[in-house]
C-alpha cells in the first residue's frame, strides 16, 4: 500500500514538474510574417527565423553588438544581438534568433543559432520562408481578390 | 571491385543472419542439436563477412575511391589519414554499417565467453541477436547502401563536414554504439529467458556482466560527446540537452536503472519482470536512438518525406522490436514467480526506488525530446524545448536518487535497521551538512542551489566512505565488484562536483580586442598579442596569441584559431584552453572587426570554467567502477567449473576410447 501511494506520489510530483517547466520554459516559433501581423507575444521569449537579408549586417561602434534583418521574403524583422555570431552566420543564410521584441519594434536576441553545415537551413527558418513564398504564390493566382 | 566485395559480404552477412535467426529457434522447438549448434558458427560467421564489409569501406575511404557515392560525399584527398578512416563512419549509412559491425562484436564476444550457458539458451540468445541484425541489415541493404556507386567518379570528395575533423571522431561514435548495441545482449538475454521460461538468479547473474560491459561503454561515449562538444563547438558548453544528445542519455538512464535491478534479481531473486521490462525498454530506446539520429527525424522532420522508404522501414522494425518484445512479456511475465519478500526499509526498495526515478526522469526527458516533433508532425505549430526544462525537471527527480544512492550501500537486503543505520551515518549527515553550507563561501558568493548541489555530492560520497568503513571493520571481503559499486558511485559525487561548481561560478566575457589591449576576467588577465595566419593541411588559420596572466606572471600561452577548409569554405572556431584541476581557462575568437580603420581588432570570447574537468573524471569513475564490477571474481568462477565439468567429460571420453 505504502509503495503504490509512494509511486503516485511520486508521478504526481513528476507530472507537476513537467507541466511547470513546460508552462515556463517552451519557446514557441513565428515567422516575420507573423511578427509583423502582431501574432508574437510581447513580454515573451520566442523564436523568430527566415534568411538574413544580403546586406543588412552591421555593427555598432562597440565592436560587439551586431543588427542584421531577418526577412521570409514576405515581412522582414530587425534584430539586434550583443555578442559573437555563430561560425556558419551568413548574409543570404538560414537563421533563427531567440529573445524577445522590445518595444521599438526590434527584436533583442540572447542567441543566434546557424546550423552545423553550409547548406543546412534550420528547419524553422525553411518552413517560414516556404510559407510566405506560398501565400505569394496564393494572390498572384487571385488577382480579383482583395483579401 | 573492392566496394562490390564488400557489399557482397554484406549480402552474405544478411543470409547468415537469417539463418541465425531461424534454424536456432526451431532446432530448440523440435529438440534437433544439430540445429541448436548451428546458432556458434554463424555469429562467429557473420561477424567475419560484416567485419569484411566494413574494411573494405574503410578502405575505400583511406584510398580516396571517389567512384563510391559515400566517399565522394564525405571525404577528400586532402583529408588527414586518421580522418579519412574515421569519415568511414561519418556518414548515415557508413553508421549503419558501424552500429552492425558493433552488433557482430557483441555477438562473437557471447559465442566465445558463454560457455556456462546451456546450449538451448545460448542459442535463443544469439537467435534474437541474429534477428536485430537481420533487421538492420536489410535496412541498410534496402534503403542505405553504403557501397553505392558514382559514375562517372568525381575527381574529388566532398569533404567530412569540418566539425568532425577532430580525434572526438575516432573514439566517440565507437565508444558510443558499443553502448548502445551491448544493450542488445541485456534484450536478447532476456528474451531468450522469457521464451524459456527460466528467470532466475542463474540468468541474473549470466546477463549481469554484459549490461555492465555495455553501460561502461555508454558511459565513456557519452562523455567523450561531452568532451568534444566543450572543446570544439566553442561555446564552453558541456551538455547541451540536444535532441541527439538525449537520445543517447536515455538508454543510460535506463541501462543503470537495468544494472541495479539485476543486482537485486541476482542476490535476492526479486524484480525479475521488473529486471525483464527495464531490458526491454533499455534497447527500444537504444534504437530509437539510433533511428532518432539516423533517420534525419532531429534536424528536420521532413526527412521522412525526401526518403520515404527509409522513415516507413525505421518505423515498421520500431514498432516490430517494441511491440514484439512488450507482447511476449505481456504474455509471459505472469509465470514468473515473484521473488524474495522485503521490507519497506531494505537494500530492495531503494533500489526500487531509485529505479522508478531513474525511469520517471527518463520519461520526462523522452516527452521534452519529442514532443516538438509530434506537434510539428501534426502541424500544430512550431516550438522547440531547451536546457531550462529539461534543468528545472531532471534535479528535483534525480535529487532524492542521490540522496537514496547514498544511503543504499549501508543498509540490509530484505530488512534495514533504521537505528543502527542512524548510528552509522550520524557523523557522516553532520559533517556533510557543515561542509556544504560553507564551502561556497570559499568562493565567495554563497547561493541556496549551490550549497544544496554540494550536500548532495558530498552525501553520495560520504555513504560510499561509510559504506567502506563498515565493510573494512567486519570480515567480509572486499570484492572487487563491491568496490566497483562504490567507485561509481564516488563518481556521481565528483560528477555533480562538478557540475554544480561550474554551473555557480563560471564566468564569461564577450569583448573585442586591438592587438596589445589587455581584458580581465575572474583574477586572470588576458593580453592579446594578434592574428596571424598558418595553413593547415586542408585548411587556413587565422590563429591568436592570447597570454594568460595572473598577479602579472604569464601562465599560459594560448592559440585559439579560426580555421577555413578549403573544400566546404566553412569557417570553424578552434578553442584555445588551459586546463587544470580547479579551473579551466578558454579563450575562442570571434571574428576580425574593422575598428575605425584601426587593424587587427577581434572580437574574443574568454571563459573560465570551474572545476569543469571534474564532470569527466566523475564519469571516468564511473565507468571505471562498472568495468571493477563486471570483472567480479564470481562470473568466471562460475563459467570455470563449467569448463572443468567439459574437461573432465573430454577426458573420460578419451579414456573410453582408449
Amino acid at each position: 500500500m505504502i509503495a503504490i501511494a509512494a509511486g503516485v506520489t511520486l508521478i504526481a510530483v513528476a507530472a507537476a514538474l513537467v507541466l511547470n517547466a513546460f508552462q515556463g520554459n517552451v519557446v514557441f516559433f513565428f515567422s516575420p510574417s507573423q511578427v509583423a501581423a502582431k501574432e508574437a507575444p510581447l513580454d515573451r521569449t520566442f523564436r523568430v527565423g527566415g534568411m538574413v537579408e544580403k546586406g543588412s549586417l552591421k555593427r555598432r561602434a562597440d565592436g560587439l553588438t551586431v543588427e542584421f534583418v531577418v526577412t521570409d521574403t514576405a515581412k522582414s524583422i530587425p534584430v539586434v544581438y550583443s555578442g559573437i555570431l555563430p561560425d556558419l552566420f551568413k548574409e543570404g543564410k538560414g537563421v533563427v534568433a531567440q529573445g524577445k521584441l522590445a518595444p521599438d519594434g526590434a527584436f533583442h536576441a540572447s542567441e543566434v543559432l546557424a546550423k552545423h553545415d553550409e547548406n543546412y537551413m534550420p528547419p524553422e527558418a525553411a518552413h517560414a520562408l516556404s510559407k510566405a513564398e506560398a501565400e505569394k504564390a496564393a494572390k498572384s493566382l487571385t488577382p480579383g481578390a482583395t483579401r | 571491385m573492392i566496394p562490390e566485395l564488400g557489399h557482397f559480404a554484406l549480402i552474405v552477412a544478411l543470409a547468415i543472419a537469417l539463418v541465425q535467426g531461424t534454424l536456432p529457434f526451431l532446432g530448440v522447438a523440435k529438440k534437433i542439436p544439430s540445429l541448436v549448434a548451428v546458432a556458434r558458427p554463424a555469429a562467429q560467421g557473420q561477424f567475419v563477412f560484416v567485419a569484411i564489409a566494413f574494411a573494405c569501406l574503410a578502405w575505400a575511404f583511406y584510398s580516396s575511391d571517389f567512384s563510391v557515392l559515400n566517399v565522394a560525399t564525405n571525404s577528400n584527398s586532402r583529408l588527414p589519414t586518421a580522418y579519412r578512416i574515421a569519415a568511414t563512419w561519418g556518414s548515415h549509412e557508413g553508421s549503419l554499417l558501424l552500429w552492425v559491425l558493433m552488433l557482430s562484436v557483441w555477438m562473437l564476444a557471447v559465442s566465445v565467453f558463454s560457455r556456462s550457458l546451456p546450449e538451448d539458451m545460448l542459442a535463443r540468445i544469439l537467435g534474437v541477436m541474429g534477428l536485430i541484425s537481420v533487421g538492420f541489415l536489410s535496412f541498410m541493404l534496402f534503403t542505405s547502401n553504403p557501397f553505392e556507386r558514382l559514375l562517372p567518379a568525381a575527381a574529388d570528395g566532398r569533404d567530412l563536414n569540418p566539425l568532425l575533423q577532430d580525434p572526438g571522431m575516432v573514439f566517440h561514435p565507437p565508444m558510443l554504439y558499443m553502448g548502445y548495441v551491448g544493450f542488445s545482449v541485456a534484450f536478447s538475454f532476456a528474451i531468450a529467458a522469457l521464451l524459456d521460461g527460466r528467470l532466475d538468479a542463474t540468468w541474473a547473474r549470466w546477463s549481469r556482466p554484459w549490461t555492465t560491459a555495455a553501460w561502461v561503454f555508454l558511459t565513456v561515449g557519452i562523455a567523450l560527446g561531452s568532451f568534444w562538444a566543450y572543446y570544439e563547438l566553442g561555446w564552453g558548453g558541456w551538455w547541451f540537452w540536444d535532441p541527439v544528445e538525449n537520445a543517447s542519455f536515455m538508454p543510460w538512464l535506463i541501462g543503470t536503472a537495468l544494472i541495479h535491478s539485476l543486482a537485486v534479481t541476482e542476490k535476492r531473486g526479486a524484480f525479475k519482470s521488473w529486471t525483464v521490462l527495464l531490458a526491454i525498454i533499455a534497447f527500444s530506446l537504444s534504437l530509437l536512438g539510433t533511428f532518432l539520429v539516423r533517420s534525419g527525424v532531429l534536424t528536420s522532420v521532413h526527412a521522412f518525406a525526401t526518403d520515404p522508404k527509409r522513415g516507413i522501414f525505421i518505423l515498421c522494425f520500431l514498432a516490430l522490436v517494441i511491440g514484439g518484445s512488450l507482447t511476449l512479456y505481456a504474455w509471459r511475465a505472469n509465470k514468473v514467480s515473484p521473488g524474495g519478500m522485503f521490507e519497506l526499509l531494505s537494500r530492495e526498495s531503494m533500489l526500487l526506488a531509485n529505479s522508478v526515478l531513474l525511469i520517471v526522469a527518463c520519461a520526462a526527458v523522452l516527452l521534452g525530446t519529442l514532443y516538438p516533433l509530434f506537434l510539428d508532425a501534426l502541424g500544430l505549430g512550431k516550438i522547440s524545448v531547451g536546457p531550462p526544462y529539461f534543468e528545472s525537471v531532471f534535479a528535483p527527480l534525480m535529487a532524492p536518487a542521490v540522496l537514496l544512492a547514498g544511503i543504499g550501500p549501508l543498509v540490509a537486503w530484505r530488512k534495514g535497521d533504521a537505528a543502527d543505520l542512524l548510528r552509522r551515518l550520524r557523523w557522516t549527515a553532520i559533517i556533510v551538512l557543515i561542509a556544504a553550507l560553507f564551502v561556497p563561501l570559499l568562493f565567495g558568493r554563497w547561493a541556496l542551489l549551490t550549497s544544496f548541489g554540494l550536500l548532495l555530492a558530498f552525501w553520495i560520497l560520504g555513504g560510499a566512505l561509510a559504506a567502506l568503513i563498515v565493510r573494512l571493520r567486519s570480515s567480509t571481503k572486499i570484492t572487487s565488484a563491491f568496490a566497483g559499486m562504490l567507485l561509481a558511485h564516488a563518481g556521481i559525487g565528483v560528477f555533480i562536483i562538478g557540475v554544480t561548481l561550474v554551473k555557480s561560478y563560471e564566468t564569461e566575457r564577450d569583448i573585442r580586442m586591438l592587438p596589445g589591449d589587455t581584458a580581465t576576467l575572474g583574477g586572470y588577465g588576458f593580453r592579446f598579442e594578434g592574428v596571424r595566419e598558418v595553413d593547415g593541411p586542408n585548411y587556413k588559420a587565422a590563429r591568436g596569441t592570447v597570454i594568460v596572466l595572473r598577479d602579472g606572471q604569464t601562465i599560459a600561452r594560448l592559440a585559439p584559431e579560426k580555421r577555413v577548409y578549403l573544400v566546404q569554405n566553412n569557417p570553424m572556431t578552434e578553442a584555445a584552453i588551459d586546463a587544470g584541476i580547479s579551473r579551466d581557462v578558454y579563450v575562442a575568437l570571434g571574428e576580425a572587426v574593422d575598428d575605425g580603420g584601426k587593424e587587427g581588432a577581434w572580437t574574443v570570447r574568454i571563459h573560465i570554467k570551474p572545476f569543469i574537468r571534474w564532470i569527466w573524471i566523475g564519469c571516468l569513475m564511473m565507468a571505471f567502477g562498472g568495468v571493477l564490477a563486471a570483472s567480479d571474481r564470481r562470473y568466471r568462477i562460475a563459467t570455470r567449473r563449467q569448463d572443468d565439468a567439459a574437461n573432465a567429460g573430454a577426458t573420460a571420453l578419451r579414456s573410453g576410447t582408449a
